[in-house]
């Protein structure tokens, strides 16, 4: 359970991840102050964590004896200065986070863990960018944050002991199992979960199998528990295609570049679940 | 054409199981029924099953709180049924 008196959480954008994460902090009882640079994103996330914490209660995956910690959204980043611990969740950019944990790193107490959420981009690369280096660490999240309770969680080249304990602390609140790898491209899950995905799009593409019997084949043969084209509508395609991006970046494997199917769909706008399509059709967008 | 009228004129609870049938068969792409185990049969996914919580809230009225919010009660068409004839009769508690 979150430690009301001890945990403050903050949360720096507003998408799908950083939602996610905020439904899971602030369902444990934790106070979460929730940043985005824009008004319309706030409150619809609002919404959508409103949403989550009664998904994450039907589904029996958040305590229901436990009062929900405080909501605050606010488009000034100065608002996370008293955190306990921030998670960047912004868009999947190296750049963009440089910026953004650079100016949190300028805010925060000494000793407050910043946390990259990232689901491939090597801490190394944007440790430069902080005042303490070794207040720097990673994690990966899968989505919804609220209901996977496994974290994959990356300690960078100069991520202090501390910073460690302090992060699984805080992942231990929130009933969370951090999972501990080193600093590479992709981690360990995207390394490996991004390319099968990129390959089953490809295979879809040349027309060997439709969406529907790549997933079945996945689910009924492999043991996949959503099947590859279902958990890229999950992730969303634009990540999913930014990821894969500086996967082939920063492993030099070509084989790892967006397939070209699914950089269509992104430039169509099809960005799969939370835009209510993607390579399935999800009706009118509920969640 | 038919079909549809006699429904309506069908007892709330067959009209409210069959809306909620055609939904999901259309939903998940196959037929269901009535005592089907929408979950121990993995047709209802996590992300589905609140999607179908905000579809019931929508399509009746009516508001699924504190206990009721629990998966139990979407495991199958009569399930759903039940709960939705309850709410609309009841109003509902706001004990979230």
């Amino acid at each position: 359970m979150g430690e009301p008196d001890r945990d403050r959480l903050a949360v720096v954008g507003a998408g799908v991840m950083g939602t996610g994460i905020a439904v899971l902090a602030v369902g444990h009882g934790i106070p979460v102050v929730l940043v985005d640079v824009l008004d319309d994103r706030l409150a619809e996330a609002r919404r959508e964590i409103q949403l989550g914490l009664r998904h994450g209660r039907l589904m029996g995956a958040l305590p229901t004896d436990v009062a929900a910690g405080t909501l605050t959204t606010t488009t000034d980043l100065d608002d996370i200065a008293e955190a306990t611990a921030v998670v960047e969740a912004v868009t999947e950019d190296a750049a963009v986070k440089t910026k953004v944990l650079g100016e949190a790193s300028a805010l925060v107490a000494p000793a407050t863990p910043l946390i990259s959420n990232t689901s491939g981009i090597p801490i190394g690369e944007l440790a430069d960018a902080v005042r303490r280096p070794e207040e720097l660490v990673g994690t990966h999240f899968m989505n919804p944050a609220y209901l996977i309770t496994m974290v994959e969680v990356v300690r960078g080249p100069a991520t202090g002991v501390a910073t460690m304990l302090g992060v699984q602390t805080l992942l231990g609140h929130m009933g969370r199992r951090g999972m501990v790898v080193r600093d590479a491209p992709g981690f360990v899950t995207s390394r490996l979960l991004h390319p099968m995905i990129n390959d089953a799009v490809r295979v879809v593409a040349d027309g060997v199998a439709d969406v529907e019997t790549v997933d079945e084949l996945m689910r009924g043969c492999l043991g996949h528990p959503t099947g590859p084209l279902r958990t890229a509508d999950l992730i969303g395609l634009d990540n999913l295609a930014d990821a894969l991006r500086l996967l082939a970046e920063r492993t030099g494997n070509e084989r790892h570049r967006p397939a070209q199917l699914l950089l269509d769909k992104v430039a169509a706008g099809d960005l799969g679940r939370k835009s209510g399509r993607g390579f399935y059709d999800y009706g009118k967008v509920l969640l | 054409m038919n079909v549809r009228v006699e429904q309506a004129t069908r007892p709330t609870a067959d009209t409210v199981g069959i809306e909620i049938g055609e939904f999901l068969s259309e939903r998940l792409n196959t037929a269901v029924d009535a005592e089907q185990d929408l979950f121990a049969s993995g047709l209802i996914s996590s992300m589905f099953a609140m999607e179908l919580v905000v579809h019931l809230e929508q399509s009746y009225g009516i508001a699924v709180v504190g206990r009721d919010l629990k998966l139990d009660n979407f495991r199958s068409v009569r399930r759903m049924t039940d709960l939705v004839l309850r709410l609309r009769d009841a109003p509902a508690t706001e004990d979230v």
